[in-house]
């Protein structure tokens, strides 16, 4: 059920109020082989990926997260800079802020070249900063970006993992997490749905998981959606 | 023998591909159109072959909204800028994406006469004084471009269906920006 990129297709998630953009980068996207999905604002963005408003409310019940988002792995997010309501730059925070959705890369577009923009962008943790319109040959220089993080994701999780490590490679907290996940994993006879999702991670925070329906240490036997 | 026929198809698709090639180039030249143009074609291929079509004609939909809304927002006793603002910065945005070069830079041009704010960092009294006429003019102008780009696309879409209808193949432009 995890729409896993197994087949070797990134999925990106496309943000950009105008219809003509999403068209355009829609294009753009399928071109170069990527699985795309369209929205047309910041909310639906942080929606489609899962998040939910207050990561503290996934300790306090066992929220009904509709199937969807937890099924779907988003390997990049690319947003336009400028929208109503919720900017791309805003976007880019949250995503950056949330425990789950921090390690997805986020690309940033924009029709104005403004320099303190561009570096507040690139400082807020976006990975490149592109002027529109967007061109055949920017979208290719999305891919690095993609591979580097599943290759990452890739090296650090163990083979039926229900729970993903990502962070800084090989640091003390991660290597009792990966033990932790391991044993966890062996000691759950069901094979839960929602691993290989790279948007619901493992948070190196004390106590936060991103999935509300298993809680981290205590419980070993894996709750159904 | 039959040669008649097909001599007369290869024939006219020809003159048509050369026609859409000079059409297509003096559109170029003129401005009217920029290298993002061709960007969109290189995305049309056998699976999407409506692709530039289709862009094309949300490009009409839209910027026709938006200059209907601009028209009545204008009109109104208490303009409102910020409204305006927004608007040419939307169809800038799209003019840009479809490489209508002309719109855009009148919707630029449009932006910086009409940011009510900004009006004193130019010297003129004129803009200060009249910033709805300025405002005015300036719609004009981008009503104007639009309008001309339209029907200049309306008949480059007309020949490459015209291309494709005698058989022939439409010519790939190459993108010089």
């Amino acid at each position: 059920m995890g729409m896993a990129a197994a087949d070797g297709q990134f999925h990106v998630l496309a943000v950009d109020d105008s219809l003509i953009d999403r068209k355009l980068i829609e294009r753009l996207l399928k071109t170069s082989s990527f699985q795309v999905t369209t929205v047309d604002s910041g909310s639906k963005a942080l929606e489609f990926l899962g998040w939910h408003g207050s990561e503290r409310n996934m300790f306090n019940e066992t929220s009904i997260s509709p199937k969807i988002h937890q099924e779907v792995e988003v390997n990049l997010v690319i947003t336009d800079y400028c929208m109503p309501g919720m900017t791309g730059y805003d976007l880019l925070k949250k995503i950056k802020e949330s425990a789950f959705l921090r390690d997805i890369p986020v690309v940033i577009m924009s029709s104005e070249n403004v320099p303190s923009r561009i570096t507040r962008c690139l400082e807020e943790g976006a990975e490149e900063f592109f002027l529109k319109p967007m061109k055949l040959s920017d979208v290719n220089k999305l891919r690095p970006h993609m591979m580097r993080t599943k290759f990452k994701n890739e090296n650090e999780k163990p083979e039926k993992e229900e729970i993903i490590t990502i962070g800084e490679a090989d640091s003390d907290m991660e290597k009792i997490q990966r033990a932790q996940s391991l044993q966890q994993h062996n000691n759950n006879n069901d094979n839960d749905d929602d691993n290989n999702n790279n948007t619901k991670r493992k948070s190196m925070d004390e106590g936060l998981s991103p999935d509300r329906t298993r809680p981290r240490y205590s419980d070993l036997t894996v709750m159904s959606n | 023998m039959e040669i008649g026929g097909e001599y007369l198809e290869i024939l006219g698709s020809s003159i048509l591909m050369t026609d859409y090639l000079e059409y297509s180039n003096a559109l170029f030249r003129e401005g009217l159109l920029d290298g993002q143009f061709i960007q969109l074609q290189m995305l049309r291929d056998d699976s999407n072959p409506d692709f530039v079509v289709e862009v094309v004609t949300l490009f009409f939909e839209d910027s026709q909204r938006i200059l209907n809304e601009l028209s009545k927002t204008l009109d109104e006793q208490n303009v409102d800028f910020k409204k305006i603002d927004a608007n040419v910065h939307q169809l800038k945005g799209s003019s840009s994406s479809i490489g209508a070069q002309r719109v855009r830079n009148a919707c630029i041009a449009f932006r910086s006469f009409c940011d009510a704010q900004d009006v004193e960092s130019y010297g003129f009294c004129f803009f200060v004084l009249f910033p709805d006429q300025m405002c005015l003019r300036c719609l004009q102008q981008v009503k104007q471009e639009y309008l001309l780009v339209k029907n200049k696309l309306e008949a480059l879409l007309r020949l490459e269906q015209q291309i494709v209808a005698a058989g022939g193949v439409v010519p790939t432009l190459n993108d010089v920006s």
